[in-house]
């Protein structure tokens, strides 16, 4: 199959990316690479910057040295409401929908870097996926549960028809059976042909689901590998998945 | 008891009501959407009387003596120039402003309501100016001395109140810029990442601000004929109160903020004292902040950690 994109690069690089929160040194030399279609993820302890590392990607911290690159181009001093239009959505900490909103304009927010053209047919689809959004269409989003918000986050972001996702904590605060639910929806969307990078403290759940993972230790890359090895890694079992 | 002095000025208490509500929109969507009291909006206000009263000149010479077109007309160049005021204060005295202090935008608001007024004296005089009342005569119900009327132009007041209440609330809830100014205005950071060009909502913000408060102020400049380079000033503090009162950031409390502070000035003139009705109503916004902080339609703020 022949491919009109400029670059067989990877889709999403981090080249030794610093930033900083301040005085704070947040990432320090941080490489990190995603390829189109895979499911990558980044697991860490709390404070070890992997949600400042999602953030660069918007400019919010701007890094202080090193390059983003999408496509081969260099994205890291692009505005914030640019990057959307590029392809990239993010599913963010703490789901942050907008709890005055309806579950409809919510969902009519995700469309904004590609307008209300696919709204109904996308609509359709996320209903499809999320049935009890479908209930509470009508319904203001902060009166939900912690779980059905999650999934209003993630069927927000995929009203843009992104080609890559960024999903930082996806089950932060949420019921076993509903992160579990949570897992199952992240493969579904994989199996779209979407591209995952997904952020974890659940390290059990996202090294079973990613092919690729990158360990994050006081914003530095410790480790990285085949999702596979990782979890049969001695240190990564010791610190992160608790066991021996 | 007279029933007609108390429905006469429930009626002038609405009438002005309006008003306040009008330029409180202005306050209540800035703050919404930046968390900053523009201290210079009520000096909008009072520019676009001069705006309009211009406007209205520059009609008489080129002949149009029809009154609804004449006031049609002046309502929407006043609310474009007007609004091209709120744009440009934004951008010059705001924006670069951004990230810094929260005290320094609101120095910054207090420069431009100095240099407004400072503008507008230099160069259309510090005595008060006059324009024709456009509408005269009235309503009038009852006969003899048990009367009550409402005059032509306040009920002009009252329809172009209606009519701008009834297309912002269509905008703010219907369009796709309202929906992305009440997503800036939850979550400026998440809307930015979705696409939203907030710099782009923050200015529009500002633009409809102005223009509501320029309806206001070509409200107020026919119906009373006459103003001054110093009008902004109560105005504004009145309208900032009706905005208070209702709840800063809510956009049917800045409406029922102002009707609620005009019922109460113009009944407390009507029966106890015209020179203490502005005393007794900040009276009443202190009493009610003691038990609703946050206003009568405004919520707590949630402090994000």
């Amino acid at each position: 199959m022949s491919t009109t994109e400029t670059t067989a690069g990877p889709l999403l690089q981090f080249e030794s990316v610093h930033a900083h929160y301040g005085p704070v040194e947040a990432l320090k030399a941080v490489d990190v690479q995603i390829s189109k279609g895979e499911i990558v993820s980044l697991i860490g302890a709390n404070g070890a910057g992997k949600t400042t590392l999602l953030a660069t990607i918007f400019g919010a911290p701007r890094t202080s040295s090193g390059r983003i690159l999408h496509r081969g181009e260099d994205i890291s001093t692009l505005p914030t409401n640019r990057i959307s239009r590029r392809g990239i959505a993010l599913v963010p900490e703490g789901r942050q929908i907008f709890q005055d909103m309806t579950v409809e304009e919510n969902l009519m927010m995700g469309t904004t870097p590609i307008g209300m053209g696919h709204f109904e047919e996308d609509r359709a689809q996320m209903f499809d996926l999320f049935p009890r959004l479908k209930e509470r269409r009508s319904q203001t989003a902060g009166t939900m549960s912690g779980g059905e918000q999650q999934m209003l986050a993630i069927a927000r972001a995929m009203m843009a028809r992104p080609e890559l996702i960024l999903f930082d904590e996806p089950s932060l605060g949420l019921a076993p059976l509903v992160v579990k639910r949570v897992f199952e929806v992240l493969a579904e969307i994989a199996a779209m042909g979407k591209t995952i990078f997904l952020v974890e403290q659940n390290a059990n759940h996202a090294l079973k689901l990613s092919q690729r993972a990158y360990v994050m230790v006081n914003g530095r890359i410790h480790l990285s590998g085949e999702s596979a090895a990782l979890l049969d890694n001695a240190e990564v079992r010791k610190a992160y998945l608790g066991l021996h | 008891m007279d029933a007609f002095i108390l429905a006469q000025q429930l009626v002038n208490g609405v009438t002005l009501g309006t008003i306040y509500g009008l330029i409180a929109v202005g306050y209540t969507m800035v703050y919404g959407v930046i968390r900053m009291i523009n201290f210079a909006h009520g000096d909008v206000y009072m520019v676009s009387a001069y705006i309009a009263a211009i406007t209205l000149a520059v009609l008489h010479f080129f002949g149009f003596q029809s009154v609804p077109f004449a006031l049609i007309s002046i309502l929407i160049i006043t609310c474009v120039i007007t609004g091209i005021y709120g744009w440009a204060i934004e951008r010059v005295a705001y924006r670069p402003l951004r990230g810094s202090t929260k005290l320094a935008p609101l120095i910054s608001a207090i420069g431009i309501s100095l240099m407004l007024q400072s503008y507008v004296q230099i160069s259309q005089g510090a005595r008060d100016q006059g324009v024709p009342i456009l509408i005269q005569g009235a309503f009038r119900f009852g006969e003899g001395q048990h009367f009550v009327q409402i005059t032509y132009m306040q009920t002009v007041i009252l329809i172009a109140a209606l009519v701008a209440m009834g297309i912002l609330t269509y905008v703010i809830n219907y369009t796709r810029i309202g929906r992305e100014c009440r997503a800036t205005r939850q979550n400026r950071q998440i809307s930015a990442i979705l696409g939203v060009n907030t710099d782009r909502i923050i200015s529009s913000v500002f633009v409809i601000g102005a223009a509501t408060a320029a309806v206001g102020g070509t409200l107020v400049t026919f119906n009373y004929g006459s103003f001054n380079f110093f009008i902004g000033f109560v105005m504004g503090i009145k309208a900032f109160t009706a905005a208070v009162l209702g709840g800063i950031g809510s956009l049917p409390g800045a409406v029922l903020g102002g009707i609620l502070l005009g019922l109460t000035e113009a009944l407390f003139a009507g029966y106890v004292s015209t020179d203490y009705k502005d005393v007794f109503a900040f009276s009443l916004l202190i009493i009610l902040l003691f038990f609703r902080p946050y206003g009568l339609l405004g919520r707590a703020e949630v402090q994000k950690v």
